[in-house]
């Protein structure tokens, strides 16, 4: 069968189940289009080895049965995976070899997956372009040198560019959805509490979740099904009814009401982010949703309460990098000394960067008026998601202001780079969930995506809005293989 | 505000970060620009409003006490950058 890696999640399932395809041709089959597209740097770690003899052991005694029957899968860099080295993207975990697995990765292998390797990131989840991660850029596979957004850009570049399946990234404050929007592909931020948080090296706890990075909506729901358990390992996990997320798929969201909220429509927005959240309005109605005008007067700000609130976490969660228990140790003449010089040489540039924004707001004299200050604000974007909700079902939004940029276009401007999360942040600081489908593509041919925002635990209702808005808008994705020689 | 650099260099104490000159100077001035932006939220008026301090409205599950994790020694060490007969090995802190 040709074109293997060309095949959706759902399909290959169904060809593996049928025994029409193999675990080993289909991992075969990634691993050999992985090894062609090394231009695109979207592995930090390769297993192909062992994905190959996994795939063939599968094959001796396959389980049909499971959900993801021998299918390979690439995963984010920031998922702890046992005796896989796990980075980070990051100089300071350059040699960790996790001696554990985390649960939404253990989840995804008890349904028959295997790890083709660990994927590209921003250094600790930290950028929107994947230019802070230690191990260099990612190609977006839609055009050279074009960004694949971030942090889990080497995710969207692998979804994106065939080199897996379907994969998982986490999503502080846009990390996934953001880079889906980026490179034509769907990307799912669950709600706080969905997944575990159990073995991903942690961000921003408060507001950290792991989700799926898909071709389509179907196969995006398939594995949100899969990595959605509640954990007693993760206190924050939370345990409510998960639904079968893709048997219950379907396109009829008849009636349903969609807020379209006016403080998205932001100053200097470009024309073609207009026209497409226009566009998308429309589709929702061709579904015969109805769509309802909504406020959500917080929101501009999301992004500085964000940047207070999630560098104060990361500077605290950071602090266990210190050149003693693991990861890179500098040589220094006393023990703080050594401290200071791991941190120094082991961090990037914007990990140093949030580090001491975070320790500024969270020290003596400043606490009250930026962090305490920023938790209150957070309160009242909450409250707008909540005032919204007793009028509509879901929320209709741009996912970026823009789409991809050029690599180095906005490295040295970071309050530019962050203003690429400014419709993403506030659904990450209301702790709900967000997808980010294709709905288009710019006058570059770049493409563009809509956010579509659900209530605390509505997956299902999210998800059924997005496969019925990807029939109507029936997106193609331009993928050249340009850098295939 | 303007964060100065005498500022950065306390920050980069507390944060175990060495900091050299020019890299002080580089941190000033994207700090100055980021609390700029941040700088906002002071049009807000919040002295009546809760922090929010956690999304999930859930109390926390007890469990009974037991011990998971045994003899996992091995396990802990094993990525240490300097180790010797099970315990972490630092620079000497005692003259």
């Amino acid at each position: 069968m040709s074109d293997i890696t060309k095949q959706s999640l759902t399909e290959l399932v169904v060809n593996i189940k049928d025994k029409k395809l193999s675990s080993t041709e289909v991992t075969k089959a990634f691993i050999d289009r992985s090894e062609k597209s090394k231009e695109l740097n979207a592995y930090i770690t390769e297993d192909f080895t062992s994905a190959l003899d996994k795939a063939k052991k599968f094959d001796q005694k396959p389980n049909l049965d499971l959900k993801l029957p021998g299918i390979p899968m690439a995963v984010k860099d920031l998922f702890c995976t046992k005796d896989v080295k796990t980075t980070a993207g990051s100089k300071i975990l350059n040699n960790f070899v996790p001696t554990y697995e985390s649960t939404v990765t253990d989840n995804i292998w008890r349904e028959g997956a295997i790890l083709l390797g660990k994927l590209n990131c921003d250094e600790f989840a930290m950028g929107s372009s994947n230019e802070t991660s230690f191990f260099g850029n990612v190609q977006n596979p839609i055009d050279k040198d074009l960004v694949p957004g971030g942090s889990s850009g080497g995710s969207a570049s692998a979804v994106a560019g065939q080199l897996t399946p379907i994969t998982i990234g986490t999503d502080t404050g846009g990390s996934i959805r953001q880079p889906a929007s980026f490179t034509g592909t769907v990307g799912l931020k669950p709600t706080y509490g969905s997944c575990s948080r159990y073995g991903i090296v942690a961000f921003a706890s408060s507001l950290d979740q792991a989700g799926p990075m898909a071709q389509n909506v179907k196969d995006c729901a398939l594995l949100q099904e899969v990595i959605s358990t509640y954990d007693p390992k993760d206190s924050t996990s939370i345990d409510f009814k998960r639904n079968q997320y893709s048997k219950e798929l379907t396109n009829n969201i008849k009636g349903k009401k969609i807020g379209i909220p006016k403080e998205y429509r932001v100053d200097g927005m470009p024309k073609e982010i207009e026209d497409l959240w226009q566009k998308g309005i429309q589709f929702v109605k061709d579904c015969g949703a109805e769509t309802i005008d909504i406020s959500l007067p917080h929101t501009s700000y999301a992004l500085p309460t964000y940047y207070i609130v999630a560098p104060a976490e990361a500077s605290s969660n950071l602090a266990r990098y210190d050149g003693v228990k693991y990861g890179f140790r500098a040589k220094g003449e006393n023990l703080i000394d050594m401290y200071e010089k791991t941190r120094s040489e082991g961090f990037g540039a914007e990990v140093q960067r949030r580090i001491m924004i975070g320790t500024y707001v969270l020290s003596s004299g400043y606490y009250d008026a930026y962090y305490l200050k920023a938790q209150k604000v957070r309160k009242l974007i909450k409250n707008d998601f909540d005032e919204a909700y007793k009028k509509v079902d879901a929320i209709l939004t741009p996912s970026t202001p823009s789409s991809a940029f050029k690599i180095g276009e906005k490295t040295n401007d970071p309050v530019s780079m962050y203003l690429n999360d400014i419709f993403t942040v506030p659904v990450n600081l209301a702790g709900l969930p967000g997808i980010s489908i294709p709905a288009g593509h710019d006058s570059k041919g770049y493409p563009l995506g809509l956010q579509i925002i659900g209530k605390a635990f509505d997956e299902q209702n999210i998800l059924n809005i997005a496969f019925a808005m990807e029939e109507k808008i029936n997106f193609k994705n331009k993928i050249t293989d340009w850098w295939i020689k | 505000m303007s964060i100065d650099l005498k500022t950065i260099k306390h920050i980069s104490k507390l944060s175990r970060i060495s900091v050299d000159e020019k890299k002080a100077e580089k941190l000033a001035g994207d700090l100055n620009s980021i609390f700029d932006f941040i700088e906002k939220l002071n049009e807000l008026k919040t002295d009546n409003v809760e922090p929010l301090t956690s999304v999930a409205e859930t109390t926390l599950k007890l469990r009974p006490d037991e011990v998971k994790s045994k003899d996992i020694r091995e396990q802990i060490i094993k990525n240490s950058p300097q180790d010797n007969e099970d315990y972490f090995v630092v620079p000497k802190v005692i003259e």
